[in-house]
């Protein structure tokens, strides 16, 4: 996903004047081609995530679109204050990306994984925040977020994720978009997980459950026109995310679900209340914390018989 | 250097007339607080000189076009000096004085800490959270490189905003990039909220602290409005660092019983205490 990303950035360098970039100091070579086009647009700010949102801010506020590229805790709560007053209090249109989301770094330990970053960002007014579930979204995500008037947050994977989509979908911000039609239920997710979501839907399909699944990309603003139909259509709402429960997409659809009276039964799937501190690969750390395919699979079909 | 008499006359003018414009705003500082029962006067107090200086001799504006894209721009980081900065706002024209009248009242955009600039012309960012200005004024200074555009940023910090650590941050990465467009003004008053900044975190020797970050650095006393505009111009053009100018300054300057006081940090004057202040500086 991170190669996508500086391949589209440096597209779009081309094409927008405007825009910078700036990299807490990391992906060597990664922005080369960038830096080719125009250095004078290109940033390493260093290990110092505070000024370097501050100094997105103030490039923003003076007309160009600032594009802050780092490891995701140094992006989100390193700097949580300069994104809440510099960016979101003067709705200046910086678009903010965490790569290595969730438990992309596993290996790395709790200082590099990110299970609470949607949930701060949310509480910001004016902030959009959106998961994209591969390179292909990633891409049109930046794209939208560049056509935003305020601040966006963008959170990605490393590398190696497989490809979603088979076809470039009508990408919006606030737009879910429907992967594969289902009646039964409806696995609503949010970034990269949902390579796991699509083999859990296959299983289901396989035991006679037919589940939707969807790209819920944008956690906020929130597509409460696909939550109000879904919540008709289905017997239950799943969500999955690479993220703390508190506070993230299921937090989020929870929130919306409680507003409306929405009764139909809603399953959750996310990181509990908790640090990992043993070592491990990302998907011994989703086998963990229950977010592999079969876990998903038994608590739905578990969820399903208890009616 | 040969100075014309006819000329030297016209800046003794202009720096008298520029110290009278001082006096009054400080008056209009005490009267505010007290009407609005705003703290923050010993800070405002100590920053005047340095906001005449700026807004009234150095800075490239036009009330009239707050958003012009050549201004110079001005931010005040230490953003609970907000009264005093409202009160220049005012009196350079970027809205009528009147509007001052309402300081403080429900549903106002005057408080303590500058709103942000669709609030009120004038206001280059929001602040009052400490450690913001010069960040935001590296990204203003940036943006200018890139755009061509030759206009300067100055921002005005604190002391006690020195014990922030994105200060340094800022100060790091624009010794580095060489932002000659860039001018940060320490109002040195020598106190933080509740205690001597030079005993609170180990800021001397201040100035050095930027040089040895890439900056050009200059020290004055911050109330000498003439040493004040001088230090303010830009750099020779073959230095490329940006400038830090260290201001030294009394806290609650230009009212005898307000001065080096830190209880005025927070101290709301009485009336009596108005009409004190107003006669010694003159202007009652």
């Amino acid at each position: 996903m991170r190669n996508a990303f500086a391949t589209e950035m440096t597209e779009l360098a081309n094409s927008q004047p405007e825009l910078v970039l700036l990299s807490g100091d990391i992906g060597n070579k990664l922005f080369d081609r960038f830096k080719e086009i125009d250095v004078r647009r290109f940033f390493n700010c260093g290990v110092a995530e505070a000024n370097m949102m501050g100094v997105a801010a103030g490039l923003a506020l003076s007309g160009m679109r600032p594009v802050v590229y780092t490891i995701t805790p140094f992006t989100t709560t390193r700097c949580f204050e300069q994104i809440r007053v510099d960016v979101c209090y003067h709705h200046a249109p910086v678009v903010i990306v965490g790569t290595g989301s969730g438990l992309s770094y596993a290996e790395l330990g709790p200082t590099h994984h990110s299970l609470e970053d949607m949930a701060i960002l949310r509480t910001l007014p004016g902030m959009r925040v959106i998961a994209p579930c591969d390179a292909t979204e990633l891409r049109l995500a930046l794209r939208a977020a560049l056509k935003e008037d305020g601040p966006v947050y963008i959170r990605i994977g490393k590398k190696g994720e497989p490809p979603m989509h088979q076809e470039t979908p009508d990408f919006r911000i606030g737009r879910a978009i429907v992967l594969r039609s289902g009646k039964d239920v409806v696995l609503l997710a949010a970034g990269t997980i949902m390579s796991e979501v699509v083999e859990a839907a296959d299983r289901l399909a396989a035991m006679g459950i037919s589940a939707e699944v969807v790209s819920f990309h944008t956690v906020k603003p929130l597509d409460t026109d696909f939550l109000a139909q879904a919540n008709d259509r289905f017997r239950l709402l799943v969500t999955v995310e690479e993220h703390g429960c508190i506070g993230g997409l299921g937090a989020a659809v929870a929130e919306w679900r409680a507003d409306q009276d929405a009764t139909t039964p809603m399953l959750r799937f996310g990181t509990p209340d908790e640090f990992m501190h043993e070592v491990g690969t990302q998907d011994y750390a989703r086998t963990k914390f229950g977010l592999r395919a079969d876990a998903i699979v038994s608590r739905i079909t578990a969820r399903l018989e208890r009616g | 250097m040969f100075i014309p008499s006819s000329q030297a006359s016209t800046q003794r003018a202009d720096i008298a007339a520029l110290e009278m414009r001082a006096r009054q705003l400080r008056y209009r500082i005490v009267v505010t607080s007290h009407r609005s029962g705003t703290p923050h006067l010993g800070s405002c107090l100590s920053c005047v000189d340095i906001l005449v200086a700026a807004y009234f001799s150095v800075l490239k504006l036009d009330p009239h076009a707050p958003r012009g894209l050549d201004r110079d721009r001005f931010i005040l980081s230490k953003g609970h000096a907000a009264p005093a900065l409202f009160q220049v706002l005012a009196m350079r024209g970027f809205y009528p004085e009147a509007m001052l009248e309402h300081y403080g009242e429900d549903g106002g955009v005057f408080a303590e800490h500058p709103p942000t600039p669709d609030q009120l012309p004038g206001i280059e960012a929001a602040t009052g959270s400490l450690g913001h200005g010069l960040p935001i004024g590296l990204g203003f200074a940036l943006a200018g490189r890139i755009q061509a555009r030759d206009y300067r940023v100055m921002a005005l910090l604190s002391d006690g905003e020195c014990n922030e650590g994105s200060v340094w941050e800022a100060a790091l990465l624009a010794g580095a990039q060489r932002t000659r467009n860039l001018c940060a003004i320490v109002d040195f008053n020598k106190w933080q909220a509740t205690s001597r900044s030079e005993e609170t975190m180990a800021l001397s020797p201040l100035a050095d602290k930027w040089r040895a970050f890439g900056w050009r650095a200059i020290e004055i006393d911050g109330h000498d409005m003439a040493a004040l505009i001088e230090a303010m111009q830009p750099a020779p053009v073959e230095d490329e660092r940006p400038t830090a100018i260290v201001a030294h300054t009394v806290k609650g300057k230009g009212v005898s019983f307000m001065e080096d006081d830190n209880n005025w940090h927070y101290r709301i004057p009485t009336a009596d205490e108005v009409t004190l202040a107003g006669r010694e500086l003159g202007v009652l």
